[in-house]
């Protein structure tokens, strides 16, 4: 992979992993780790709960303030926070000032932090002017554009770019690939009837692409699009495109089905 | 007497969209029609975001001195032989205009499409003093006859199929042969327009909204593909237009620069078919128009939302974009909305004219996707105001008492890390022994609004912050 840094001290990256990739799917936030210190970054991981962003949208201030100031006293002493999730870096990256009267101390810190936090596949192709990855793979992919990622951050040919290097993976564009999945958090559970009609119409555009996996860059809507094709009994292989970009395919897709699915 | 209000119910009004058979079948019009059509026109623009900055500039200089502005645009009218009526409320705005009609004798009244006299319930309340309140708009002529309001901002029958539109003409328009044949399309056209025809001659007063109204010339515009907006304004003796005072730009080039986000994002057309422009009644000169002209400017809490953190949402040139875009307007259809303005700018504009105790589901009801953000031609940050009114609610306790635990409980341990950490390992460890060795479950405790839909994958086991911590402790050991 190339990597154009000029200064001699390696980026130091404090990994925000978020708080669905800790719990539910590790394995992402491995090759979070594998894919930042391949491009000569020195990782670390700071102790971390969540940004906050569940608080943030429900309204509730000042569970968000709280656990927006606990994110920054943690993360503000490196040169960068990466976290592989377009929502949650959206959150870091630009809602942390709404939280923060103007003039004040936090919202000049929670601006610096902002400033310097990334989605990590934009971040490898952005800033570490990553163009390729070493990783193979045979499978037609389609990928779809979570919301936060693709309207608050821009990401949109940043994952392309990388997954076109991965060598005999194939990517094929399904329709309406940046329509919302339906996920959006706790509106998922909120307005179950809506929330279902959406991920429908999502697991449709699926198949009707063509392609036997699903890649995307946030785990929300990952979990919503593999519960429901798991749900309609469609066999179609979803991880998180860091998986995919790192090598690391071994292990069980996000609801694999039986008969690929290992217990750990 | 307003429009009733449903919107409390929105979750009730949804379950029930979403399993109306015709209603989903009529989705098409929006999702492949409109966005479409939308999509092609601003791809020959040269630089549509250029227009859409120009757009915000615009409406933000007109709020920040809105009161010069409609002064300014009183005094025009009045130059111009026209009478200005300021509305406080609703009921103002419906006490001005049955005035009007009733100083003139009115029998029969002409409408052309307001959304604004939808949300002062106008028309019912002329029918109960015994006018005929006939719509001219096909859409809002067709709604009127199902006795229905309307499900979209632009295009009020989205919802009716051609089939509902004939079975409705066969049931209402009883002078003609209950046997005849619809053979296409403009077959449904022409007899509406024959219809129309007439009640547009013998109407005594016409009453139109206004899609901008213009201070340096006391003058407003309406656009409209049918030319019923004109024959409503031009042919009876009294014209009324009725609007909200947000409406107003200060110049002709202004308003030019408005017309031309607002058609594009509403229909796809560079320019309506029809765009009048109209100045108090008929001068001496004039070969038509009406021997008085009135406009009645409605407030109906809109000042109150000057200064306020929804100021923005003041922006609106009600192109509908933001729903045509909006993929739990494309579920759910209007009318779930429960009351005038549906979708994302619904969400957001109900709360304030209707209070957030009432509409509270509409801002919440989102994803925050930010589709319609990203369409709208004044730039309105639609998601960022849902989550002010997210915030209002919660600060008033009007969240459901569920959810204010399940936030406080989640928060407690999601500030401590030390105790969160290996609370979540024990939870992701029960969460597998559930699974009994599966990678996806069919029911989770306390999770059924997920399950119901959706299998729930199962965790992978350990947390990635333990797993590493041990990873890095050993590969520190083997050195």
């Amino acid at each position: 992979m190339s990597q154009s840094q000029p200064s001699a001290a390696k980026p130091r990256v404090a990994l925000f992993v978020t708080c669905l990739v800790d719990t539910m799917r590790p394995t992402i936030g491995f090759a979070s780790v594998k894919l930042l210190e391949d491009a000569g970054c020195e990782v670390e991981v700071p102790t971390q709960t969540c940004c906050g962003q569940p608080a943030f949208n429900s309204g509730d201030m000042k569970n968000s303030r709280r656990l927006a100031r606990q994110m920054i006293r943690a993360f503000e002493g490196y040169d960068y926070v990466v976290a592989p999730s377009g929502s949650c870096a959206g959150t870091i990256a630009k809602h942390y000032v709404e939280m923060f009267e103007e003039g004040t101390e936090w919202h000049t810190r929670a601006q610096r932090l902002g400033e310097k936090s990334y989605e990590l596949v934009s971040f490898l192709t952005d800033v570490l002017k990553v163009d390729k990855v070493t990783a193979s793979l045979e499978k037609t992919a389609t990928y779809h554009d979570s919301c936060s990622g693709l309207r608050e951050l821009g990401i949109k040919a940043q994952p392309r770019k990388l997954l076109s290097s991965v060598s005999g993976l194939k990517v094929k564009e399904m329709e309406n690939a940046e329509v919302c999945c339906g996920f959006g958090g706790t509106f998922c559970v909120k307005y179950p009837e809506i929330s279902n009609d959406m991920v429908s119409k999502k697991t449709t555009n699926i198949t009707a692409s063509g392609a036997d996996m699903l890649l995307a860059g946030d785990l929300g809507c990952l979990m919503n699009m593999a519960g429901k094709l798991a749900r309609e009994g469609k066999d179609v292989e979803v991880r998180h495109v860091a998986e995919v970009l790192a090598g690391m395919t071994d292990t069980p897709a996000i609801a694999a089905m039986e008969e690929e699915g290992i217990s750990r | 007497m307003s429009v009733s209000i449903t919107s409390p119910n929105f979750k009730e009004n949804a379950k029930k969209a979403l399993d109306d058979v015709k209603l989903q079948n009529s989705r098409v019009h929006i999702e492949k029609g409109f966005i479409g059509k939308r999509s092609k026109s601003i791809a020959k623009v040269a630089d549509f975001e250029q227009m859409r900055e120009e757009g915000r500039a615009i409406k933000n200089h007109v709020l920040a001195h809105l009161d010069i502005y409609l002064e300014k645009f009183e005094a025009r009218v009045k130059e111009a032989g026209g009478h200005v009526h300021w509305a406080a409320t609703a009921e103002d705005a419906r006490k001005i205009i049955a005035k009007i009609c009733k100083d003139v004798n009115a029998k029969s009244v002409t409408k052309g499409k307001s959304m604004i006299s939808e949300e002062i319930g106008l028309n019912s309340h002329l029918e109960d003093m015994g006018l005929e309140v006939i719509e001219t708009d096909l859409g809002e002529y067709i709604i009127q006859l199902r006795g229905e309001h309307p499900s979209h901002i632009i295009a009020p029958a989205v919802h009716v199929s051609r089939k509902d539109v004939e079975a409705i003409f066969r049931e209402k328009h009883t002078h003609l042969d209950k046997a005849r044949v619809f053979h296409q399309p403009e077959d449904v056209l022409a007899e509406a327009r024959a219809i129309l025809r007439s009640k547009f001659q013998a109407a005594d007063v016409g009453i139109t909204g206004a899609n901008f109204l213009i201070a340096e010339t006391g003058s407003a515009v309406i656009v409209t593909n049918e030319g019923n907006g004109d024959l409503t304004q031009l042919l009876p003796r009294v014209h009324v237009a009725v609007t909200s005072i947000e409406k107003i730009v200060p110049t002709l080039d202004d308003a030019a620069v408005l017309m031309r986000l607002l058609t594009r994002s509403a229909t796809g057309q560079d320019a309506s078919v029809y765009t009048t422009f109209f100045t108090g009644p008929r001068r001496p000169e004039d070969p038509d128009g009406p021997e008085e002209f009135h406009i009645v400017l409605l407030d109906n809490g809109r000042s109150n939302m000057l200064g306020s953190e929804f100021e923005e949402m003041l922006r609106c040139i009600r192109c509908g974009a933001c729903m045509n875009h909006c993929p739990v307007y494309h579920a759910v259809g209007g009318h779930s909305y429960g009351w005038v303005y549906p979708g994302p700018m619904g969400a957001v504009l109900t709360p304030s004219l209707i209070g957030v105790d009432k509409a509270g589901h509409l801002p919440n009801a989102s994803t925050f996707c930010g589709r319609c953000e990203s369409v709208c031609p004044v730039k309105i940050p639609l998601p960022k105001l849902m989550r002010h009114w997210r915030e209002r609610e919660f600060e008033r306790h009007l969240t459901p008492k569920a959810v204010r635990f399940g936030l406080a409980f989640w928060a407690f341990f999601a500030r401590r890390p030390r105790l969160y950490n290996p609370l979540a390992r024990l939870g992701m460890a029960m969460l597998k022994l559930l699974s009994g060795g599966k990678t996806r479950m069919k029911t989770v405790p306390l999770a059924g609004g997920w399950t119901k839909f959706r299998d729930f994958p199962v965790p992978e086991g350990g947390t990635f912050q333990s797993q590493y911590k041990k990873r890095r402790k050993e590969e520190g050991a083997a050195q």
